[in-house]
């Protein structure tokens, strides 16, 4: 094959679309050809480029033409949680929301940056555990199985009860800001038992919305075992 | 100490599985009528969906796509069972909504169409904090077959069948534009 029509082909070659025998002699052909083989890294930079393009909103609202449309217009919009100063609002307005769901994401955000800020301030503090002083169990594998209602209850309770033996571990700031996650998740859990009670029948909201509890347990299960671990 | 990496690695992951299920229950109490919930979904995909907009179809379009995308979305939200993540379903429908803007726009070609030299015109500052805008420029300013194959290939992940269907086309006609659009933006680029 001619230099000419490999040259057309790169992106097959790149894209892994030719055949093995093809490829063999356009890897035979690579060899000898400089011009092919810097094309061919340049098609590799497009492609790398185009991956990492990062999605960017409008550069102005566009819900309230949505809300018109289909006669939602008037509703208020979704309300920050945040109770920073007026002055200070902005971002935090724009991203965080209360809701059931959202009030969930939400948390398990704030959950990570407490893991991470254990993280980091375990590293920074000294270690004041007894060697062979054993560490009150984080949870145990039946807590975290079933999330019934009452079962639910119980593991954020031994959540608790863990946190607690553990705190004197961990910097004060810490503590408080897993606490303050904690209250978030509860407040969720509560608005999510009162959306159910508005739909009770509804099993497929109740599914998801097991899946998403269980999940967050999860989560308050592996923040606390980054406590322990630190 | 125990490296918490990994931990806090497993934790974006179930941040991400969350979030899914969040739009889940917020995709069910929209399809019930709750403009609220609706509008928390519109804000958490709105980049991803304009954005879509943005490449395939035009910049100067894009906003009146988005909000065509989200009004189609709300009257289908019944269709939605669960079965995928909230923004893929989300995303296959706007696919589908751009692809039939696209033919209602029939004949009227992007005043690109054709004209590789529009790309002797982009300005290309390698190396800038600008360059990913420069990229979407020249995005946009591909013809316009070529730069809707480029979008659902290389952005949006695609294969070659899936887009040869979506747009009409032959698997092998979707390949030579997506080289054309490449070699395109290589020359760019390399600028």
């Amino acid at each position: 094959m001619s230099k000419d029509a490999w040259s057309d082909r790169l992106s097959e070659y790149l894209d892994g679309d030719l055949n093995r025998a093809e490829t063999e002699a356009f890897e035979a052909h690579l060899a000898t050809c400089a011009e092919c083989s810097a094309t061919l890294d340049e098609l590799r930079g497009v492609v790398a480029r185009a991956r990492s393009l990062d999605d960017r909103p409008p550069a102005h609202d566009l819900w309230s033409g949505i809300a018109e449309r289909i006669g939602a217009a008037g509703t208020a919009g979704v309300r920050p949680i945040t109770s920073a100063p007026a002055g200070k609002r902005g971002l935090l307005a724009r991203r965080l929301t209360l809701s059931v769901p959202q009030l969930a994401a939400a948390a398990v955000v704030l959950v990570v940056l407490s893991a991470t800020l254990v993280g980091s301030l375990v590293r920074r503090a000294p270690v004041t555990r007894a060697a062979g002083v054993p560490t009150t169990p984080v949870m145990t594998v039946a807590a975290a199985s079933d999330f019934g209602g009452a079962r639910y209850d119980s593991a954020v309770v031994e959540l608790e009860r863990a946190l607690a033996a553990n705190r004197g571990q961990l910097d004060t700031l810490t503590v408080r800001v897993i606490r303050q996650n904690l209250a978030i998740i509860d407040q969720a859990i509560d608005q999510a038992r009162r959306a159910l009670a508005a739909d009770p029948g509804s099993a497929y909201l109740n599914d998801h919305l097991a899946g998403t509890l269980r999940r967050k347990i999860e989560l308050l299960r592996q923040v606390t075992l980054l406590t322990v671990q630190s | 100490m125990r490296d918490t990496r990994f931990g806090v690695a497993t934790l974006n992951d179930e941040i991400e599985a969350v979030r899914a299920d969040a739009d889940i229950v917020d995709a069910a109490l929209a399809a019930s009528g709750d403009a609220h919930a609706y509008e928390r979904l519109y804000r958490n995909h709105v980049a991803r969906i304009h954005s879509l907009a943005r490449r395939m179809i035009s910049p100067d379009i894009a906003d009146e796509v988005t909000q065509d995308v989200f009004v189609r979305a709300w009257e289908k939200l019944s269709t939605f069972r669960g079965e995928a993540a909230f923004g893929t379903w989300l995303h296959r429908l706007a696919v589908n909504v751009i692809l039939g803007r696209r033919a209602s726009l029939g004949m009227q070609r992007d005043r690109y169409e054709d004209r590789e030299s529009a790309f002797d015109a982009l300005a290309s500052r390698p190396g800038t904090p600008e360059l990913g805008i420069d990229f979407e420029t020249a995005i946009a300013r591909l013809p316009k077959g070529a730069r809707q194959v480029f979008v659902m290939h290389d952005v949006e992940g695609f294969k070659h069948e899936e887009i040869a269907q979506s747009l009409g086309i032959t698997a092998g006609t979707s390949k030579a534009q997506l080289h054309r659009a490449r070699m395109m933006l290589r020359r760019h680029l390399t600028r």
